[in-house]
């Protein structure tokens, strides 16, 4: 079966300082991955490489088989793979709904069309409401989206990763700043998303890692240094002496 | 036979499709309004000032397409303008001289063609990048353009420019366009057809995602969209529609020259799209009104009317970025929660005090003017219906006074319109 | 020949040192404040008047001094009371309203000093030929504005590298958030730049007044060619505006110098000329009706293929 993403030794240079040191990593399709490590290990970084934000220094990223070095984000996106950010990149100025349409336009063929309105589309209308659903926002949906709270913010976030339907997904830092309640939503939302899918998260939330992961990744200084079942990384003493610390206070 | 109640469906209205009466209804009494507009106002100078607006508001809605709906801040909109223009005019030419089928009612598609063109040929290296990079390329396309209509002159006319006639075109069903109120119909005609089009094309994809990419850039990339191509798409557009107008502007004055498509056009338009408002679609329709409006009645009673002109638009950058037509919008919630009778009181007393300091300014302005460029031996004005002599101290020390109290009584009152407007636009229940 | 080469490259020193003055202003506001501003070749003209003016009552010489101070400090209003507002609202707005008080100062000279263009004249101490070489003399003001051009380069060029406030000016070029972090009241500083860059608009205005003429247009004329040295020479980049600087200076006055045609240059070549109608134009184009759109050519060459320019480090 072909990875869904594989990365071949891929090195990164910002001027003179590496960040990414030779990582290898092939991502099984329809698992779900997490991605953790101390801060500044570069997993951003790898994100912004892998969706194509940054060129590679070196070495080789695939997507489901094909090469997307030097790919522009957006014909990465329209290859099926979907990315969200760590700080909330929503279109603030319009509302709910028209946020999450924008992500479900092109994946159903309007393209640049200046010819159909998209009002009068049904099928963009209806995927839209599903999506809505999905997220809990449906009484939210007239409402402009800069002004929505943190976490109502964070779920339409994912909704336009996930709006477009890509079988690949990346969430960077779902979670991040969310409360024990509001985590536990969105870890369900996540679940129901990426059914079937593959999924590729950073998180820092080890209880969250563990609860959703299939099989985790951890990333020290640019390295991937273990990538195993979460029980196995959990045991495994490189990681505890890296990451978790010796006192093993991962689970809550 | 009764239906039971069972087997009847309820149907619950689509949020999302309004009634029909809704959606066309303004359309259809906007058609009506322009129809019936020359049989209402009658003066003599109302008509050509009508076809002055009507080809304002076509050229203000084709920039808003930038401005307001893309982010793109352009100096150079007059380009696509004027290239139109001039190919209409040239178009026109042909028609009378050798023959070409092309009756007046058509001549602003060839200018929307004009416009088209050139701007899909600029488009496709301005569009790049928004922001300063694209205002700077729009400078200095349109300073390139300056340049060039000297050069060109066989297109451009070089400095007289190109003349047209559009009696001599050919006929489309009898129709002629002889009179300025013939060309109002066209003018209105094209205009309404013209604003609808902008309008559903805002509503399309292209239209839509040029919003997402105005608020968001790198974002759309992510969710399959180059913002190059909708930036273009949207460039594009707003090209066809100025050459449009530039059309409509040959038929009308039946002359172009350089000045149509140089800096001083170009400024004009951002100058009454920005006072409408870029944040409403109808802003811009208001802004090129109320502008070509104080154009030409201005005009008239004073010589510094682009100073006030200016004015007016640093004030609204400064103080009401979101245009008279946003100020309007901002009214909706007062108006639906039945809030304006609060309105009335404070809002006059401010409307009065800013009328006094507007009085003060103007007529120092005036007088000023008056001071340094009448003639020797003149030295009273006629102002506000008063006779004024401009070498005593008198009216300088009154005009002064006017603008200090009416700049302190807008102290006194600016914050108190404000909280009754706060006030107005609360829920009956909050009140 | 080389009567017109050296006299060209006199005179385009001249001018493009007086791009420099304007171009450093500019420069300096934008890589820092990170706005193009649009009033700046309008501040350039209110210096001129301003210096008319003064010269109305007390000569050519005080107007060098009190004329770029009165501009200075118009600017720094202009920036404390106006774009310190809409910074906020985004770098669009913020070219809007310079934009704007360009338009406002553009007509309120007009109503204050009339239409008309000022005699504003080269004062009488300065007026003689500074010599002559083969037929032609260059006069003495233009090697006064060269000097005067000189010194503020290399005015600047001390404060900037060798005293404490130009080194918080020189970083706050490239990192303005991080020097407000370091304690410096960064809105301070920007008044004070945006201050100091539209007195060097009015000084270069109180010296080129008297040479290209004191007239409501003299904003339009130069302001876009400040715009395009600029960028090409590198947003934020003093280096780049003096070097793009003298490089268009010179490159225009040699243009508007020659004067042949394409026709000219394509026959010189060997390449034989077919009449055909529709070209007749573009043959007969001559080096100086091409010499206007040669700045905007670059300027969109430069930003299509280069945006941070020669010597720039930060785009827009």
């Amino acid at each position: 079966m072909t990875p869904a993403i594989e990365l071949v030794d891929v090195h990164k240079r910002f001027g003179g300082t590496p960040i990414i040191r030779g990582v290898s990593l092939t991502l099984e399709p329809g698992q779900r991955h997490a991605l953790i490590g101390p801060n500044g290990a570069g997993k951003s970084t790898l994100f912004n490489l892998i969706t194509g934000k940054y060129p590679l220094t070196s070495g080789l990223i695939r997507l489901k088989g094909k090469d997307v070095n030097g790919l522009r984000p957006y014909e990465i996106n329209r290859r099926g793979l979907s990315r969200s950010f760590q700080v909330t990149n929503i279109f603030p100025r319009l509302s709910v709904f028209e946020n999450v349409r924008c992500a479900v336009l092109w994946s159903l063929g309007y393209r640049y069309s200046f010819w159909h309105l998209v009002n009068a589309a049904r099928e963009v209308r209806e995927r839209t409401e599903m999506v809505l659903e999905q997220l809990n926002l449906t009484a939210r949906r007239h409402v402009p989206a800069g002004v929505l709270a943190y976490a109502e913010q964070r779920a339409l976030e994912i909704g336009i990763t996930i709006g477009g339907g890509a079988d690949v997904i990346l969430l960077d830092e779902p979670t991040a700043g969310m409360s024990r309640s509001e985590t536990e939503h969105v870890v369900q939302l996540i679940r129901h998303v990426s059914a079937g899918k593959t999924l590729l998260m950073v998180e820092h939330d080890m209880g969250v890692v563990f609860d959703l992961a299939d099989k985790i990744a951890v990333l020290v200084y640019g390295q991937v240094i273990a990538y195993d079942a979460p029980e196995r990384i959990r045991a495994n003493a490189a990681v505890q002496e890296a990451y978790l610390g010796v006192a093993q206070t991962a689970t809550t | 036979m009764s239906t039971p109640t069972a087997a009847r469906t309820i149907s619950v209205a689509d949020p999302a499709r309004p009634s029909l009466l809704r959606q066309y209804g303004g359309w259809v009494a906007a058609a009506v309004a322009l129809a019936l507009l020359p049989h209402v106002l009658r003066a003599p100078a109302a008509v050509p000032v009508m076809n002055q607006m009507g080809i304002a508001v076509v050229f203000a809605l084709s920039y808003n397409m930038l401005l307001g709906q893309g982010g793109m801040l352009s100096f150079g909109h007059a380009v696509y303008f004027g290239v139109g223009g001039f190919l209409a005019a040239h178009a026109l030419n042909l028609a009378a001289q050798q023959g070409l089928w092309l009756p007046v009612p058509l001549v602003p598609i060839v200018g929307g063609l004009g416009g088209l063109l050139f701007a899909a040929i600029v488009g496709s290296f301005s569009t790049n990048r928004a922001g300063t990079v694209f205002a700077m390329i729009s400078l200095g396309i349109a300073e390139m353009m300056a340049a060039s209509s000297l050069i060109f002159d066989r297109f451009f006319g070089g400095e007289e420019g190109i003349t047209t006639n559009r009696a001599k075109a050919v006929s489309l069903g009898g129709l002629s366009f002889t009179t300025d109120r013939d060309v109002y119909y066209l003018i209105a005609f094209w205009a309404l057809i013209s604003a609808a089009a902008m309008y559903a094309f805002s509503l399309t994809p292209a239209g839509r995602m040029a919003n997402a990419v105005r608020d968001n850039p790198e974002r759309t990339e992510f969710v399959g969209y180059s913002q190059r191509w909708v930036r273009y798409v949207s460039f594009c557009a707003s090209g066809l529609f100025a050459g449009v107008a530039g059309g409509l502007f040959a038929v009308n004055y039946e002359i172009l020259t350089a000045e149509n498509m140089g800096l001083n056009a170009s400024g004009s338009v951002l100058l009454m799209t920005y006072i409408g408002g870029i944040g409403t679609f109808a802003g811009p329709v208001l802004g090129a009104i109320v502008f070509t409006f104080l154009q030409s009645m201005l005009s008239d009673y004073t010589s510094v009317w682009l100073l006030y002109l200016g004015l007016v638009f640093l004030a609204a950058v400064l103080f009401v970025p979101v245009g008279l037509a946003g100020v309007l919008a901002m009214h909706g919630p007062a108006w639906r929660n039945r809030g304006f009778g609060r309105l009335v009181g404070p809002y006059l007393v401010a409307a009065v005090v800013t009328l006094v300091a507007l009085v003060g300014v103007i007529g120092c302005l005036e007088m000023v003017y008056f001071f340094v460029s009448a003639p020797a031996g003149q030295v009273t004005k006629r102002l506000f219906w008063l006779t004024v002599n401009v070498y005593t101290a008198t009216p300088w020390t009154a005009f002064l006074a006017l603008i200090v109290l009416g700049g302190l009584g807008m102290r006194w009152a600016g914050p108190r319109a404000a909280a009754a407007f706060a006030d107005a636009s609360l829920p009956r229940a909050a009140r | 020949m080389s009567e017109l080469v050296f006299f060209s490259v006199l005179n385009g020193l001249v001018y493009g040192m007086l791009l420099f003055m304007l171009a450093s202003g500019l420069t300096l506001i934008f890589g820092m404040m990170g706005v193009l501003n649009f009033a700046h070749a309008a501040f350039y003209m209110l210096g001129a008047y301003f210096a008319y003016t003064i010269s109305l009552y007390t000569g050519f010489w005080p107007g060098l001094v009190a004329a770029p101070l009165a501009v200075g400090l118009l600017g720094a209003a202009t920036e404390r009371y106006g774009l310190r507002r809409v910074h906020g609202f985004g770098h669009v707005a913020e070219l809007i309203f310079t934009f704007g008080v360009a338009i406002v100062i553009g007509e309120v000279v007009q109503l204050v000093w009339g239409r008309p263009a000022k005699s504003y004249e080269v004062p009488a101490a300065l007026d003689f030929p500074l010599f002559h070489l083969f037929r032609s003399s260059f006069p003495t003001y233009k090697a006064f504005m060269l000097g005067i051009s000189v010194a503020i380069f290399l005015f600047l060029l001390a404060i900037l590298t060798r005293t404490r406030a130009g080194l918080i000016i020189q970083a706050s070029l490239t990192h303005p958030g991080m020097v407000g972090m370091l304690g410096h009241n960064v809105p301070r500083v920007f008044m004070i730049v945006f201050g100091i860059g539209s007195a060097l608009a009015g000084l270069a205005g109180v010296i080129a007044g008297p040479v290209l003429g004191t007239f409501p247009g003299m904003a339009q004329v130069l302001g876009s060619i400040v715009f395009v040295v600029v960028v090409i020479g590198g947003l934020g980049s003093l280096t780049g505006a003096f070097v793009a600087s003298l490089l268009i200076g010179i490159v225009q006055t040699f243009a508007v110098a020659l004067n042949v045609s394409v026709g000219d240059v394509a026959g010189a070549a060997g390449i034989r000329v077919a009449s055909l109608p529709a070209l007749h134009d573009f043959w007969r184009i001559t080096v100086a009706q091409v010499a206007p759109i040669l700045p905007y050519l670059l300027l969109v060459l430069v930003l299509i293929l280069r945006p941070t320019g020669l010597f720039g480090t930060r785009e827009t």
